[in-house]
């Protein structure tokens, strides 16, 4: 090999790692895809992501492929029917669902449950979160890379619907909730076993603390990304845990109770001032023990009575407005229901705490990295029948 | 239901609360004339202003009540339906055919004019953990022709997704806004379908059953074999 031609080569190498490096300057911007069915995204949400490089530069969530309609069914339906609508709104939480469509109507009624019907709402609602939040501790683990957290989770969920299914016969669709009360009382030997997975439920908390925090790539992946300011969460109406964890006080259940009991119990709202992805991890899982305690609160100071109010069998409600809203699994979910007398409402708008915690998603996802995209989508946790109603 | 309440401020059943009296005071001074009607009923307060005002309305509740957390904003259409229970089978029916419907326009709280009306939740929740927050529900009347009101996206940025939500189910127009295009149905849906002159087409196709659709105990059966 000659010297011209090795410095022929040496050339012709040198110029290729420019064009390189120069491709790698240059770079293009791409749309990238994710979804409708991607299994990140709990459902059928697609999200459409403009890239820079490995940077996001703008998304766009694409909603719709579950809508039902719910708002118009609503509206040819009597009020006892409409709760087996909603139960589908957020099918992993569906009695809490019920709870503020039920009292939203006990309201334009002007009939109250009987205490031990308000007790044992509540304890079904916050075995709902249970059975909502664990999926989530897990989940979160899953979308990091991290197997076992979910099947924990699987696990320990199940002994959960076991006890929603021993008193309402439906593991995911309970349809359990009446205006006026429950549809019956609890069955026998089930506070026993409700205490039982309690202290289970505690184990499991206790497990996914050990096995995620303080772990490197957990903390690596979570801590500082994807921020949302207090304010920001404020204006795009972000509820539940999401608005906990950008440090804002605020607890439905504590401030506004209307017609559940979480105010004869002890337990605490947690917040993080950090409103990062990882804040949104540790609030939940503080949110799990709280309601475990409030669970066995609960069952210990339960009244005796009926669990149905005097109501008359066909139920009309009078004339009015009501907007009832409480602090369900994903945040904060309301009925505005209209009434004009009839049999069934007139106009009912659901207001879904997912549908306000995605629609910060454009905001939030300018500017983070790909593989943050899922993590945060993860964090923020949404169910789509939440979303699309 | 009657009109009463839209003078349920002045001389309605229920003496309002004085936090809600107070927070009418302060948004009558900002609007004047164009607050025209309230409700105070069980911690909500129910205002309905003109139109025009409605961005302005929304300033007024975020900086001088403090309503900064935006909870839903939407729409009422208060056609009654035109599509009654006719479709419903017949053995649903009182004797004599389907009920006849009536067809006036009848509002609700804090009243209205017209037939489509928007409304909005805001409330504040910051300066008092643990204590009554105030909570207002906005409305507004919409003119029968070519419904239109500004947009809030400058006030609440999360008003975006809930006015494309109104502008498809309800066919009102919100000025300002960016982005207004379809975010449940398919794009070239035609039609609002949460207006009330919307047909429910799976209702019109095959009638609700109703009390039909109860079938008969097995017992029953065997009797009539």
């Amino acid at each position: 090999m000659s010297v011209t031609e090795r410095e022929q080569r040496a050339f012709i190498a040198a110029a290729a790692a420019d064009a390189r490096v120069n491709v790698e300057l240059e770079t293009e911007g791409m749309t990238l895809n994710i979804g409708p069915q991607h299994p990140a995204t709990h459902g059928t949400l697609r999200i459409v992501a403009r890239l820079d490089g490995e940077q996001v530069v703008a998304a766009e969530p694409v909603m719709g492929y579950m809508h039902r309609g719910y708002e118009k069914l609503a509206e040819v339906r009597t009020y006892p029917q409409v709760t087996t609508l909603i139960n589908r709104i957020d099918w992993l939480g569906s009695f809490a669902n019920e709870v503020p469509f039920i009292l939203a109507a006990e309201q334009l009624m002007e009939v109250e449950a009987p205490p031990r019907a308000a007790w044992i709402r509540t304890i079904l609602f916050e075995l709902s979160r249970l059975a909502n939040i664990s999926l989530f501790l897990g989940d979160m683990g899953v979308q990091l890379g991290a197997i076992t957290p979910v099947f924990f989770a699987f696990r320990d969920r199940e002994f959960v619907l076991n006890q929603i299914e021993a008193v309402t016969g439906g593991r995911f669709h309970p349809n359990f909730d009446r205006i006026g009360g429950l549809k019956d009382d609890l069955p026998k030997g089930w506070i026993d076993e409700t205490r039982g997975v309690m202290v289970k439920m505690r184990g499991f908390c206790d497990e996914l603390e050990d096995l995620l925090m303080g772990n490197e790539i957990f903390e690596a992946r979570t801590r500082g990304v994807g921020v949302i300011p207090a304010d920001i969460a404020l204006s795009y109406g972000l509820s539940g845990a999401n608005l906990r964890a950008s440090g804002v006080d605020w607890d439905m259940r504590r401030d506004n109770p209307c017609g559940l009991v979480h105010d004869q119990v002890d337990w605490k709202v947690w917040t993080h001032p950090d409103g990062d992805s990882f804040a949104r991890y540790w609030v939940r899982l503080q949110e799990t023990r709280e309601a475990i305690s409030i669970v066995e609160q609960l069952l210990d100071g339960l009244p005796g009575g009926p669990v149905m109010a005097k109501v008359p069998v066909i139920i009309k409600v009078p004339a009015g407005e009501a907007y009832v809203a409480t602090e369900n699994p994903l945040g904060v979910m309301g009925y505005y229901v209209v009434s004009k007398g009839d049999l069934g409402p007139f106009r009912v708008k659901i207001r879904s705490a997912s549908f306000n915690n995605v629609s910060v998603v454009p905001w939030v996802m300018r500017g983070v990295y790909v593989p943050d995209v899922i993590t945060i989508l993860a964090s923020l946790y949404f169910i789509l029948g939440d979303i699309d109603r | 239901m009657t009109d009463t309440s839209t003078a349920a401020d002045t001389a309605g059943p229920a003496p309002m609360e004085p936090r809600h009296a107070a927070a009418l005071d302060t948004l009558r001074g900002t609007l004047g004339d164009a607050v025209l009607a309230s409700h105070s009923q069980r911690g909500e307060l129910w205002i309905r202003v003109h139109h025009e005002v409605w961005q302005r309305a929304g300033y007024a509740l975020r900086d001088e009540l403090g309503c900064r957390w935006f909870d839903f904003l939407s729409a009422i259409d208060w056609l009654p339906s035109p599509f009654g229970r006719d479709m419903d089978a017949e053995q649903d029916w009182p004797a004599g055919g389907p009920p006849p419907r009536d067809t006036t326009i009848s509002h609700g709280v804090a009243g209205g004019e017209t037939r489509l009306q928007v409304l909005a939740r805001v409330q504040a929740i910051e300066d008092n953990p643990g204590g009554e927050n105030l909570a207002v529900i906005l409305k507004a009347d919409l003119p029968n022709e070519n419904p239109a009101i500004e947009t809030w996206i400058p006030v609440y940025a999360g008003a975006n997704w809930h006015e494309r939500e109104a502008w498809e189910m309800f066919g009102i127009a919100f000025g300002g806004h960016p982005d207004l295009r379809h975010i449940y149905l398919p794009g070239h849906f035609e039609g609002n379908p949460l207006r009330k002159d919307f047909p429910l087409l799976a209702r019109r196709v095959k009638p609700w059953p109703g009390i039909v659709d109860v079938e008969d105990m097995p017992s029953a059966t065997e009797a009539q074999a």
